[in-house]
C-alpha cells in the first residue's frame, strides 16, 4: 500500500507526515512524530488516555484515522505546559494528588481542558459528565474532580 | 419501583504484610561523590507514594534533607530483593529495610566526619540541612557533602548500608492451629450507605464514613489518596469488577476494558474520612500500611447495606444487579430492616 502524504497542526507547529491508509491518529502521534504523551490503553475507544483536541474538540486518537486530521489542528498533552511553567489544570493536578500510577492522567488532562477552554466555571456534574469518558483505576476520581474544579476556580496558580 | 436506602458497617483487623518464607524485603543505601544518597529498592512504586516515604525514611534516618536522598526503584536485577508491593507491605517492610540500611550508612558516615573534624564520632549530630557538627558546638561543622568527598576520595570508605526486614516464618501448631502471621496489623471501620431499586435491582453508593487506624502516617496527602483511592477499588470489588461473571462458566466474560465493568466518575459518592494514628512498634517511625487494607471493608459493609435496605443476604462478589433481582424475587419482595 502506498503511504499518503499528511499535513497538520501539531502542538502549534506544522507537521508532515507519511502515513499507511488506515493509521490511527495515535500510532501517527506516538510512533511517526514522537509525541508519547497520548497513550494506548485499550485501542477500542474505553478508556480514554489517548484524547486529543483536533480543533479544540475532545477525540480519541485510537479510533481517528489519522487521514481525517489533514489540514486541522492537534493539540496534545505535550503541548499544555508553556515553557518551564505547568498548566494550571497540571499544577492542580499535582496539588490535589489527582495522579498515582499516572497512565490515565495525559486523557484527564485533555478531556479537562477542552471542557474549560469552552466552559470556564463548570458545575460538579459538568466535570463529572466531561471525564465520564475516562477511566482511572487509582485516585476514585475525586481528586481529578477536585482538581479540574480548583483549576477553574482559579485557586491554584498558573 | 421503589428505592430503598440501607446502611451497613464493617469493621477489619488486617495484618500487614504476611508470614510466606519471612516477607523479607531488602534496601541498600550509598552516598553519591556529590554528597547526596540512593536509596537501591527492587520494591516498585505503582503509584502508591514508595518512593516518597522510602525518601523521607532515609532522609530521617541520614538526619540529611529529604532533597538529598533520591530512590532508585528500577530494576530487579541490579536491586536487592524484595518480596513486592502488595499486602500493605510497603511502607512497614521496605520502611524498615531502608531505615536499617540507611542507619548503617550514617555510622559510616559520622565515622568519616570525625575523622575529618579530630573528634570522637559520638561527639557529633547532623543538623537534618546537610551538616554535620560537635554537639554543643555548631561552628565545628562539615557539610555531607565534604565528608562523601573525603570518604570517597581521601579516606578510601563507602559511605553505605544495608538493609533487611525479616519476620521469622511462623509455624502453624499441629494441635491448635495457631500462628503469628504478622507482626503488625492495621484497623479499619466503614459504614456504607446505599440505595437499591427493587426493580431493577441496582445499587448505587449514597456515602461512606470510615475510619482508618494505620499507625503513623509518615505522609499524611499519600496516605488519604491511599484512602480515598482504595475505597473506590472497595466499591469496585463489591459491586462491579469480575472477569467471570458465572463462574466456573466462561461466557459472558468481559475480554477488554469496553466490557470489564469499572465504576466512572459519576458511580463515586461522598466519603468523609478519619485517620487514627497509634504507632507500630515494630514499624519505621511507628508506621504500619494503607495500601490494600484500605479497599476491603468497603465489601461487607456494602454487603450489609444492601441487606439493610431490602432483606437480601448477597454473599457473591460483586453484587451486581442480576443476584440482587433473584434474591429479592426469590423472597417475594423487599423487606427493609430496621435501620439504627
Amino acid at each position: 500500500m502506498s503511504k499518503i502524504p499528511l499535513q497538520f497542526r501539531h502542538n502549534g507547529r506544522d507537521v508532515a507526515i507519511f502515513v499507511d491508509g488506515g493509521t490511527n491518529l495515535l500510532a501517527a502521534l506516538r510512533e511517526l512524530i514522537g509525541d508519547m504523551t497520548p497513550k494506548f490503553g485499550c485501542g477500542q475507544g474505553g478508556c480514554g488516555t489517548c484524547s486529543v483536541l483536533i480543533d479544540g474538540e475532545l477525540h480519541l486518537s485510537c479510533l481517528t484515522l489519522a487521514e481525517t486530521v489533514a489540514g486541522r489542528s492537534i493539540e496534545t498533552l505535550d503541548g499544555m505546559k508553556q515553557g518551564p511553567n505547568l498548566h494550571p489544570l497540571q499544577r492542580a493536578f499535582a496539588d490535589n494528588f489527582a495522579a498515582q500510577c499516572g497512565y490515565c492522567t495525559p486523557g484527564m488532562l485533555m478531556a479537562a481542558k477542552a471542557l474549560l477552554d469552552r466552559n470556564p466555571s463548570p458545575s460538579r456534574d459538568e466535570v463529572i459528565e466531561a471525564i465520564s469518558g475516562n477511566i482511572c483505576r487509582c485516585t476514585g476520581y475525586e481528586p481529578i474532580i477536585n482538581a479540574i474544579l480548583a483549576a477553574a476556580g482559579g485557586r491554584v496558580s498558573a | 419501583m421503589t428505592r430503598h436506602r440501607g446502611r451497613g458497617i464493617a469493621s477489619i483487623n488486617y495484618p500487614i504484610g504476611m508470614n510466606l518464607g519471612g516477607d523479607p524485603s531488602q534496601a541498600l543505601v550509598h552516598s553519591n561523590p556529590s554528597g547526596k544518597f540512593t536509596v537501591a529498592l527492587s520494591s516498585i512504586d505503582l503509584g502508591q507514594g514508595m518512593k516518597s516515604v522510602t525518601r523521607q525514611i532515609c532522609a530521617e534516618t541520614l538526619g540529611v534533607p529529604v532533597e538529598d536522598v533520591y530512590v532508585d526503584t528500577a530494576d530487579s536485577d541490579t536491586g536487592p530483593h524484595c518480596m513486592g508491593s502488595f499486602a500493605s507491605r510497603g511502607t512497614h517492610r521496605v520502611g524498615n529495610a531502608v531505615m536499617a540500611a540507611a542507619r548503617e550508612a550514617r555510622g559510616v558516615m559520622m565515622e568519616a566526619a570525625a575523622e575529618e573534624l579530630e573528634v570522637n564520632a559520638a561527639d557529633l549530630e547532623t543538623d537534618g540541612r546537610g551538616n554535620i557538627h560537635v554537639k554543643g558546638a555548631p561552628h565545628r561543622s562539615i557539610s555531607t557533602k565534604d565528608v562523601a568527598i573525603a570518604a570517597q576520595f581521601k579516606q578510601g570508605k563507602t559511605i553505605s548500608g544495608r538493609g533487611i526486614f525479616l519476620v521469622p516464618l511462623s509455624a502453624v501448631d499441629p494441635e491448635t492451629g495457631e500462628m503469628s502471621p504478622a507482626t503488625c496489623y492495621a484497623h479499619a471501620c466503614l459504614v456504607a450507605e446505599v440505595d437499591v431499586d427493587d426493580e431493577t435491582g441496582e445499587v448505587a453508593m449514597v456515602r461512606m464514613d470510615s475510619a482508618y487506624e494505620l499507625g503513623r502516617a509518615l505522609n499524611p496527602r499519600l496516605v488519604e489518596q491511599q484512602l480515598v483511592g482504595g475505597a473506590w477499588m472497595g466499591v469496585s470489588h463489591a459491586l462491579y469488577e469480575t472477569p467471570e461473571p458465572y463462574y466456573p462458566e466462561p461466557v459472558h466474560g468481559p475480554r477488554d476494558f469496553v466490557e470489564y465493568l469499572m465504576p466512572g466518575p459519576g458511580d463515586i459518592c461522598p466519603h468523609d474520612i478519619a485517620v487514627l494514628e497509634r504507632p507500630a512498634p515494630d514499624g519505621p517511625f511507628g508506621a504500619k500500611g494503607p495500601g490494600e487494607m484500605c479497599a476491603n471493608p468497603v465489601l461487607p459493609a456494602v454487603a450489609n447495606a444492601i441487606f439493610n435496605a431490602v432483606g437480601v443476604r448477597i454473599d457473591d462478589l460483586p453484587i451486581t444487579p442480576e443476584k440482587v433481582l433473584r434474591a429479592i424475587k426469590a423472597q417475594g419482595g423487599a423487606r427493609p430492616q430496621a435501620r439504627h
